[in-house]
């Protein structure tokens, strides 16, 4: 379709609401409008909240445009910028508009050039999106040069301008706005102070009390604040000198910046003929008294309020591209509740609803804690947060908003509203974070893609989010945000029953797969596929059977090869480019020359690209072709360090009371013994330990899977489920016991629950959280279950059982274990069937 | 393996055969090269082809590189007509080249078990 054929959509405003609006149509259908769009600002669309962000200087105003020039010319759109339009002809249904001078502000009464040819664009439907102009209250003198307001680029330059001539300035508005210019205006080496008619700070957003924190906290930031003045004269020859108030006292100054609110622009409505009272009063389809002609934004009067904040406005536009685009013709806009988390001055401020109490069984909150200048208050109604305000100390902004707007029930504990909950409250961090933040660091899926998916794809469900956007999908360890921007964002999280099987291709969870394959005897993970899935063989279930199916037959278990990962094929890590690493197994940590000598002969003779030390202290060759380990693993003449697979892999030590002279305990020979106990026993996933001479914990024993830490009175502690990965965890203490044999008594039996209790590919902080300490204290620790002695025996067989893998050098297990890629030659033949 | 031609889809030899009455062919060797479920890796004319060998008889042949980081397919873990690439995980249908998702698709070549031996047929 030409740009002639469409329906022609004129736009009126190109603010944020009015590009919010056309971006939202874009977004819908492309072709449906020929867009021309009036601004009064010479400019693309900028976002005007971070205006005292140019003011203070911490943007510069090119950074703040959110839509350039060229991006209207990119989307086929006619701006015509610095043009006002004075006008709608209904009949003639045309929109006329006429050029500003330079010099007018944009959002003047007059400010057109009279003299300049008026242009015309013909529509089918108009967006009036002119939004709003501060308001000046009836002061006499204001015409006067240094007296400022502040709403637009050119203000912001021109009070810079301006400030840089004088020694002091007044803002009068104690409001949002008027706190914010004040910001500003401070970093342009002005002494400012604050004007405010009524008897407190942000009245609309505050109770008296958290005002005189927030007044007391602006003070100390060296902004002077006085109350209940009403200006009236502004004095001075020409140029500002001072102000007379209302109270007949007065107070000099070198400039005025007025910021008392702001008003929506609605002169083309009202001449126009559009029915207008405070605002341009619309419909619940942001549809004006003419069918043909819609509204958006500041200048929007609703069910009788106006709104001056971003959210709101922005779900106007929404619905009204919906309706406009026939998408969603019925679509309504209800109207929203207010909810600001303002950040001014550098106080952490934010504020929803209800200052107070309205009824007399409102329920009122109150945290005080004058000496941090936190204050907190919750008004609740019938269990519904009504309003909050939160200074000095916004954590839970982000859960409470979410409350106060959805009318969700509240926890009985108002505590956790105000604090968090007391089990750690990530959720609230979740909700705070900004839509660009990324989630899955694994796959790069942000915030705002797992929202679309959750709001737009209608995922309910972890795994179902892990289909639509691959989050969750690489390590996994975002999965338990995920699952908390699902509670936020879709209000409930559908459990999927998949999340509990113990492997994704079967519908089984981890007991009644178990109950299943000993009723069969199910000794393979082929004979899993034949009598639990009809044959059908699923890849990504194999590895974790043949996890189970190992632990559960130790000694009948029928290993087949092609159900282990890679790595386990080969006893080696695969690389990115398909190669390996060897990390021969150094026990503790403690090695020798011989040793090294051996290991550098091996690099170099094989070309290792690199050697590196690990961060389990231990030696990596990397590089390696497949074909090439058996020999390395010979020459080395060292045990595999099982660096590759789902089992036992180090412990690392300091060096204990050998040489430290803080050591407690003998941490190096511990370590030793942990290792030669433990090797090559497997598990859910992988176990990294530690042991550590003394709480100083050089060899971070506190975040390791297992860690044995040394502690005066030559005893040991064992901390379990510490992780310093993608999650960190500091390890809960099991139990403290006095002796080497003793802590390998422990450590065998938590891993042997583990391995029988452990979800396939969940470390022990996962395994030890789900299950918590006090419980994994009772089952082994005081024994309540009884079970003690046989996850002793268990685990010494499983330790009897001790191979190691690289034996396999010399005796490959299948046919071309270990080949390299065989070249073979090509030949003409005969078709067999011709 | 009952048989050695129950891996040969008739309809995929018809089509590829029609109106030639011969082609180029490789014998990659004892269908024992490659052991039950696993696959390996063969060199044509410089291009690695990673072959499998499904348990349940069925074989297939794919370009070993992953399209999406180049991973060595053939070190991937097969079943029920897929692998999974041994890098990051991205799961590929042997019969189409097709993977969930965006990649490019894998380029398949036609192979079967004739006398025991395993022979993967060139274009």
């Amino acid at each position: 379709m030409t740009r002639e054929q469409r329906e022609r959509l004129v736009v009126i405003g190109n603010g944020m609401a009015g590009t919010r609006v056309v971006e939202e149509i874009l977004q819908r259908d492309v072709h449906r409008f020929a867009i021309t769009m009036f601004g009064a600002e010479p400019y693309g669309n900028y976002n005007r909240i971070l205006l005292s962000n140019v003011l203070n200087g911490s943007q510069r105003s090119e950074e703040i445009f959110l839509n350039p020039l060229n991006w209207y010319s990119k989307k086929g759109i006619q701006l015509h910028a610095g043009v006002k339009a004075l006008y709608i002809d209904r009949q003639r249904r045309v929109v006329v508009g006429q050029p500003m001078r330079t010099t007018a502000a944009a959002y003047g009464l007059d400010g057109c050039e009279q003299t300049a040819p008026r242009c015309e664009a013909p529509y089918d439907k108009v967006i009036i999106a002119t939004g709003s102009r501060p308001f000046v209250p009836p002061i006499e003198g204001k015409e006067k040069t240094g007296v400022f307001q502040f709403r637009t680029i050119d203000d912001c330059d021109q009070i810079a301008a301006y400030a840089a001539q004088c020694r002091t300035a007044v803002v009068i508005g104690g409001g949002l706005l008027g706190l914010e210019a004040a910001r500003g205006l401070l970093t342009h080496g002005v002494e400012v102070t604050v004007l405010e008619a009524l008897p407190q700070l942000m009245a609309a957003q505050l109770d008296a009390e958290a005002a005189a924190l927030l007044k007391e906290a602006m003070e100390q930031m060296g902004v002077q604040v006085l109350l209940e003045k009403v200006s009236t004269h502004i004095f001075g020859d020409g140029r500002v000198s001072g102000l007379q108030f209302a109270d007949g006292s007065s107070f000099a100054t070198d400039m005025v910046v007025i910021s008392a609110g702001i008003r929506p622009i609605v002169e083309i409505a009202t001449d126009s003929g559009l029915t207008v009272e405070k605002g341009i009063v619309c419909d619940d389809q942001m549809r004006t008294s003419d069918p043909n002609i819609f509204s958006v934004g500041e200048c929007v009067q609703h069910r009788g309020v106006l709104y001056g904040l971003v959210d709101p406005i922005w779900e106007q536009a929404a619905t009204l591209a919906e309706v406009i685009t026939d998408r969603n013709p019925d679509a309504a806009y209800t109207g929203s509740k207010l909810a600001t988390k303002l950040k001014v001055m550098g106080v952490q401020l934010a504020s929803m609803g209800a200052t107070k109490a309205m009824h007399p069984d409102d329920e009122v909150v109150v945290y005080r804690e004058p000496s941090r200048g936190v204050y907190k208050k919750l008004v609740i109604r019938e269990n519904t947060l009504i309003g909050a305000i939160l200074l000095g100390e916004t954590d839970t902004a982000g859960v409470l908003t979410q409350m106060f707007t959805l009318e969700s029930a509240l926890p009985e504990r108002r505590a956790d509203l105000l604090f968090g909950s007391s089990s750690g409250a990530p959720i609230l961090s979740v909700f705070d974070l900004p839509d660009h933040a990324q989630i899955c660091n694994c796959n790069g899926v942000s915030k705002g893609c797992i929202k679309e998916a959750i709001q737009v794809g209608k995922c309910k469900s972890v795994t179902q989010l892990g289909a639509h956007t691959k989050a969750g999908t690489g390590c996994g360890s975002c999965k338990s945000l995920m699952l908390q921007l699902l509670e936020v964002y879709a209000g409930e999280v559908v459990e999927d029953p998949s999340e509990h099987y113990y492997v994704p291709g079967m519908p089984l969870t981890k007991p009644e797969l178990i109950a299943a394959i000993r009723a069969f005897s199910l000794k393979s993970v082929s004979a899993v596929f034949l009598t639990l899935a009809n044959g059908k063989e699923d890849p990504g279930s194999k590895a974790g059977l043949a996890s189970l199916l190992k632990s559960l037959w130790p000694h009948e278990y029928e290993d087949e090869r092609d159900a282990r990962f890679i790595n386990d094929r080969v006893h080696a890590n695969i690389q990115r480019d398909g190669t390996f690493s060897v990390i021969p197994r150094i026990y503790g940590g403690v090695t020798s020359a011989a040793e090294l000598k051996k290991i550098a002969e091996v690099a170099e003779k094989y070309q290792a690209k690199m050697v590196k030390f690990t961060g389990g202290q231990r030696i990596d060759l990397l590089g390696f072709k497949k074909a090439d380990l058996p020999a390395i693993w010979q020459e080395l003449g060292m045990p595999s360090g099982h660096a590759y697979t789902k089992a036992f892999r180090t412990c690392k030590s300091c060096v204990g009371t050998d040489f430290c002279r803080y050591g407690l305990g003998d941490s190096i020979a511990l370590s030793q013994k942990i290792e030669r106990r433990f090797q090559g026993v497997e598990s859910p996933h992988k176990m990294k330990l530690a042991t550590a001479g003394c709480p100083r914990n050089c060899s971070e024993a506190y975040v390791k899977d297992l860690g044995a830490v040394a502690i005066e009175g030559g005893q040991w502690e064992l901390y379990i489920g510490g992780a310093a990965g993608g999650s960190v965890r500091k390890g809960d203490l099991l139990c403290t016991v006095n002796t080497h044999e003793e802590v390998l008594t422990m450590m065998g039996r938590f891993m042997q629950y583990y391995r029988e209790n452990g979800k396939y590919l969940e470390r022990t902080y996962g395994f030890v959280e789900r299950l918590g300490i006090d419980t994994l204290r009772d089952v082994l620790v005081r024994d309540t279950e009884g079970i003690c002695a046989r996850l002793d025996e268990e685990i010494a067989a499983a330790v009897a059982a001790y191979k190691d893998p690289w034996a396999e050098a010399t005796a490959p297990v299948t046919a071309g274990q270990f080949s390299a890629p065989v070249e073979v030659q090509v030949r003409e033949r005969e078709a067999v069937h011709a | 393996m009952n048989t050695d031609m129950t891996t040969f889809d008739e309809r995929a030899e018809r089509r590829w055969a029609n109106g030639k009455t011969s082609w180029r062919s490789v014998d990659l060797g004892s269908v024992e090269v490659i052991p039950p479920g696993e696959g390996r890796t063969f060199v044509v004319q410089q291009t690695e082809i990673a072959v499998f060998r499904q348990r349940d008889g069925q074989l297939f042949a794919v370009d070993n590189h992953c399209p999406h980081r180049g991973g060595p397919l053939a070190d991937g873990i097969v079943g029920g007509g897929t692998v999974i690439c041994p890098l990051h995980a991205r799961k590929f249908d042997l019969a189409t080249g097709r993977c969930q998702g965006e990649e490019m698709p894998l380029r398949t070549y036609l192979v079967r078990v004739v006398n025991h031996r395993i022979l993967l047929e060139l274009p």
